[in-house]
């Protein structure tokens, strides 16, 4: 195993392959962790920015640009889903003025 | 030299930027700590030279998709109703289950992380060559994202839309 973070070698891809993991993995944790649907939607946009990281630094390292027109179209899909997303939430807020994820349990068998 | 001192320390501030999203009681702060994380990650886009993706990303994410949120968190003015406390085993268990993601994912990455795929300097990222791809080849998927969109906006207004008797 190699020194770690070796300063001497350069911007490395496996610098942001951990990065990225690291990002992913907290937006699962938030995920899991947290009530309030709004930072739920948060979480789900923080591990698609972590998503557009390691595409970039890939895309940079095999010097094509393909996975840059991906990171575009993630950009555009996440905002298209988040509109739909809050708009839900909203209706979701008129039912039980309340957007905690526990209290929307009817489908509990 | 520079340039990696630059990204480590930029690395950091991202992981602790996207750790105070989620371990900031209120919401509102969770959407101001998210915008800067998504300003360090445009960091990272602009260290790599990957310029317009910087820029979409903050003209976009930090822009338009944290605003709505913020927007969003003040119409429903949920400053009274404060959030219930998640109960403490499944906490336990989803830091658990997320620590275990991260290491299943490292652990199956282990092999290729050897801290010698240097990345070279490249210009693919910049406006002129992103512009002239996404022209060429990729534009029926760019054609048919905006279908996407108009669809997501007459979603959005139909299901955000009051309707006449109260649902209660």
């Amino acid at each position: 195993m190699p020194a770690a973070l070796s300063i001497t070698q350069g911007l490395t891809v496996d610098y942001y392959v951990i990065l990225s993991s690291i990002l992913f993995s907290i937006g699962a944790i938030g995920l899991m962790t947290r009530k309030n649907m709004i930072v739920m939607l948060m979480c789900i946009e923080l591990m698609l920015n972590s998503v557009n990281l390691l595409l970039v630094a890939f895309s940079s390292y095999f010097n094509q640009g393909d996975a840059q027109i991906f990171v575009f179209f993630i950009v555009v899909v996440a905002a298209a889903e988040a509109t739909v997303g809050l708009s839900i939430l909203i209706l979701a807020y008129r039912n039980k003025r309340n957007i905690d994820a526990d209290l929307f349990n009817n489908l509990k068998g | 030299m520079i340039l990696e001192l630059i990204s480590i320390i930029l690395g950091g501030m991202t992981i602790g930027s996207a750790l105070m999203v989620i371990l900031s009681k209120h919401p509102i702060r969770s959407v101001l700590y998210l915008v800067i994380t998504f300003f360090f990650i445009s960091g990272h886009f602009i260290l790599m030279n990957a310029q317009f993706i910087a820029i979409v990303n903050i003209i976009v994410y930090a822009g338009a998709i944290m605003v709505l949120f913020l927007f969003v968190l003040m119409l429903l003015n949920l400053n009274k109703v404060d959030e219930k406390k998640t109960n403490h085993p499944i906490s336990f268990t989803a830091v658990i289950a997320g620590g275990a993601l991260l290491l299943v994912i490292l652990a199956a990455l282990k092999d290729g992380i050897t801290f010698t795929n240097t990345i070279v300097k490249s210009d693919v990222g910049l406006v002129e060559n992103l512009g002239t791809l996404l022209f060429s080849k990729y534009v029926v998927p760019f054609e048919i994202s905006s279908i996407l969109f108009i669809s997501a906006m007459v979603g959005a207004v139909l299901l955000a839309k009051r309707e006449k008797q109260h649902i209660d």
